[in-house]
């Protein structure tokens, strides 16, 4: 690699604002042609902010992009493809109902007399996909191939267009591992074509098996680029959850006994490809708290609890009963509850009032003809609403104007007011103001002193150290350490995340 | 074999099917003469559907057909009758008046971002208000061109009769088999269908495809109203109602998926056929009272439906695997 190569791509200071919400401050960010280059942060880090300016489809409010030393002001995507900058998402953006001749030339068939001359483009299709080790049917639906070729006929499509910047933008997450082999031949020739590679995941193994320097982002801040042989899995972590080690921590862990009998056993859950079977038992009076990267089965781990996804395998006890969970009604039933990661998407109805969101999981568990009588709502969304200390004008405005911590309390006692024994929190404290993160701890805590099982996933490491009673950690969409005591510190949650994500040594 | 091939397929051969099944009981519903008068029947339905065919590819829908046939019939009518225009030139008014309202509909639903449902049904209260009004009653057209074109025909071997009106039919379907296969617009139609987000991503020009896409339906509209007014020889508001609804009919019958993406406009000339089968068959039948056709009609529309399901969704694409190379 050459080190002193100028970058092909080139952005400096950028700035985007969103509301009042900085998403990028100052960021700087460089790809050299022939290299590929690993961008990496969790959730909201602003990474894909990023990479919409460097494409194009958002417009930075601050700094510059250079595009082979020159300033360039990418209009839209397809001004970027213009200029050389391709870009292959997780999601194929391309026509499943098209053949792959076709999703290849679209928009630049060779014509005569007005008429396309698929001839042409059929032995056109065949051999660019034969340069790529592909031989396949051209003619064939795209829908009707594996992910991993619609993923390279995505990427041939990008580098026929543009050729000189391909972004790859999480090209693996729904790839098995022969897929993925597959893919990173592909880019590694293409790398040695010359092609500046930006390369977003959230495999750690894949970063080091493939990159050859790392950006990488936290809360929309610049942490550092680096060259991938001189760091640790240990320290890209780090650095992407931000824990400064030395520093270590003085809340006190909770006490272990503090606990009462086991009150939800899940025992062997799993679902084929989406989460190896994990066995877990949670206590009366006891949080654990579930720590691992962006994609490592966290979410999925609480859908599998909750029913949101069907297990296909392994069975869930309360109290010593067995339940069966194929759907959240269920598991409604069964006690559990479920705040879920995104609350304007899963969680929060905004048109509704913070009384008819409190309500809404209690009267689902009643059923149609009990309806609760309006003074009942008014009597149990104050009590949760004084308890959890949830600010609102009033609790018939609409939940949408509260804060982001507000409307987190708002689902919280939507779950309480239905009595649970079992309540799964995935990232509780996501997108709230920082000065509110105390306020969820403390009535995390307050709910397990309460005699409450809980569940509570999240990147924040200091959180998860002050409120878990123990911490399992997931990662390649398995449950891999499970750390008591004085071992839940953000250190051994790291090292346990990072452990064996260097190359080679296949988990799977 | 394209998975997409199949509800034609199976289209095909139940009008096959059908067709022998009906020769089996009325051994004189094959020859030509029936063949013909299929094709005259419907050549305004026929030329209708082509249309609504790329609507639909494209992942919309067209409700306003009947009703700009009908404006189209009593335009003509009253530009040759109260005008004394010749109806070339009245034809090609006709034309440019159906292709723009086409245009303009086509240009709300891309830039207002409204469901062509929508704009479409606006459209179809506009155009049929609007024939109402240019005239309440039916207008007979009397014009030397007239009774040329309607006694002009190819005679065909067995005594059947391909008049002016099937040939244009055939003409317009041929014309859509090569502009939906084998022009760039064309696979703009099936990409818009496909997935309107990746299909911008990619550079098909969505604005000026949309906006061609409802053009082309209504300009075909108002050729299918000048077949309508050549086949009966008068200019009516009422005349076509609820041809858009037979002509979706004969779209989807013919292996079009209705959600877009998918479909050829040869299969809806054998939806159009079948339909044209059912009349027959209750013609030559003489019981049967003619509302008979929507309901066998409806059963094989709910059928064909049924069977795009378990063809497209049920039956997930099978994955290919790397071949070894």
């Amino acid at each position: 690699m050459a080190d002193e190569a100028n970058p092909v791509l080139e952005a400096r200071g950028i700035v985007k604002i969103f509301g009042q919400h900085r998403a990028l401050d100052g960021v700087d960010f460089a790809v050299r042609p022939g290299e590929v280059h690993a961008l990496l942060g969790e959730n909201g880090a602003g990474k894909s902010t990023l990479i919409k300016i460097l494409t194009g489809a958002y417009q930075p409010d601050g700094g510059e992009i250079m595009l082979d030393g020159a300033p360039v002001r990418f209009t839209d995507p397809l001004n970027a493809q213009g200029a050389g900058i391709g870009t292959v998402y997780q999601e194929v953006n391309l026509l499943p109902n098209r053949s792959v001749a076709e999703n290849l030339f679209l928009g630049r068939q060779p014509t005569r007399f007005g008429l396309v001359q698929r001839k042409a483009i059929v032995s056109q299709a065949a051999a660019l996909m034969a340069t790529y080790g592909l031989d396949i049917d051209v003619r064939a639906e795209l829908g009707s191939y594996s992910v991993a070729v619609q993923q390279i006929v995505a990427i041939a499509r990008a580098v026929e267009l543009s050729g000189k910047v391909l972004v790859l933008d999480e090209p693996t997450a729904s790839l098995d591992r022969n897929e993925v082999d597959k893919l990173f031949d592909v880019v590694a020739k293409l790398k040695a074509r010359g092609l500046g590679i930006i390369f977003i995941t959230h495999f750690l193994d894949q970063v080091f098996a493939l990159a050859d320097r790392v950006t990488i982002l936290r809360n929309g801040q610049l942490i550092g680029t680096r060259d991938l042989s001189q760091l640790t899995a240990t320290e890209v972590v780090r650095m992407m959850l931000g824990k400064d080690l030395a520093y270590g921590h003085s809340a006190l862990p909770v006490a272990e006994a503090a606990k009462g009998p086991v009150k939800v056993t899940f025992s062997g859950l799993g679902h084929a490809g989406r989460m190896a079977p994990f066995t877990l038992s949670l206590h009366e009076g006891e949080v654990v708290g579930v720590a691992g990267l962006l994609g490592s089965g966290r979410t999925e781990m609480a859908r599998l609890m909750f029913g949101v996804d069907t297990a296909d395998e392994g069975e869930i006890t309360v109290s010593g009963k067995p339940v069966k969970i194929r759907n959240p009604a269920q598991a409604v039933m069964a006690g559990f509850g479920f705040c879920p990661e995104d609350r304007k998407l899963d969680g929060i109805f905004g048109e509704l009032s913070v009384r008819e969101n409190i309500i809404i999981a209690l009267q689902a568990k009643l059923g149609w003809f009990r309806a609760l009588h309006r003074d009942e709502q008014d009597e149990i969304a104050g009590r949760y609403a004084d308890d959890l200390d949830i600010r609102a004008a009033n609790h018939d405005m609409p939940v949408k104007l509260l804060s982001g911590g507000n409307q987190q309390k708002v689902i919280l006692a939507r779950w309480l007011a239905n009595d649970p024994t079992f309540l799964i929190l995935d990232e509780p404290t996501r997108g709230i103001d920082v000065g509110a993160h105390a306020e969820i701890v403390r009535t995390i805590n307050r709910l397990r002193e309460d005699g409450l099982a809980l569940l509570v996933i999240s990147s924040e490491l200091d959180e998860v150290v002050a409120y878990s009673n123990r911490v399992v950690v997931m990662r390649d969409r398995q449950m891999v350490a499970e750390l008591h005591g004085a071992d839940i510190t953000p250190a051994v949650i790291v090292g346990a995340i990072a452990d064996n994500s260097i190359p080679t040594e296949a988990q799977v | 074999m394209n998975r997409a091939f199949r509800p034609l397929l199976a289209t095909t051969a139940i009008f096959v099917l059908a067709y022998i099944a009906a020769v089996l009981q009325y051994p004189s519903m094959l020859s030509t003469r029936v063949l013909g008068n299929f094709l005259t029947d419907n050549a305004f339905l026929g030329i209708a559907a082509v249309g609504m065919t790329f609507v639909i590819i494209s992942g919309g829908i067209d409700l306003s057909v009947g009703a700009v046939i009908g404006f189209s019939t009593v335009m003509i009518a009253t530009l040759i009758m109260w005008a004394g225009l010749h109806p070339f030139v009245a034809f090609a008014i006709t034309l440019v008046v159906s292709a723009g309202f086409g245009a303009v509909m086509g240009a709300a639903i891309h830039y207002l971002k409204v469901p062509s449902f929508i704009v479409t049904l606006a459209g179809m209260f506009l155009a049929r208000g609007g024939a109402s009004v240019l005239s309440p009653d039916s207008i007979g057209i009397k014009h030397e061109v007239y009774t040329t074109i309607s006694r002009s025909y190819i005679l065909l071997p067995g005594g059947g009769r391909l008049t002016v009106i099937a040939m244009i039919m055939l003409t317009v379907f041929v014309v859509g088999i090569v502009l939906a296969h084998r022009t760039r617009f064309g696979s703009y139609v099936y990409a818009l269908g496909g997935n309107e987000t990746s299909a911008a991503l990619m550079g098909v020009p969505v604005a000026r495809t949309t906006i061609l896409v409802y053009t082309l339906s209504s300009t075909l509209a108002g050729i299918a109203g000048i077949v309508f007014s050549l086949y009966t020889s008068a200019g009516y508001s009422l005349s076509a109602l609820g041809v858009e609804l037979d002509a979706i009919a004969a779209v989807v019958i013919g292996g079009t998926l209705l959600t877009g993406g998918y479909g050829f406009v040869a299969g809806t000339f054998i939806g159009v056929m079948l339909q044209g089968l059912v009349q027959t068959y209750i013609v030559f039948d003489g019981t049967l009272s003619s509302w008979w056709t929507k309901i066998v009609i409806g059963g094989l529309l709910f059928m064909f439906i049924l069977l795009q399901r378990l063809v497209f969704s049920a039956s997930t694409p099978r994955k290919k695997a790397f071949r070894k190379s």
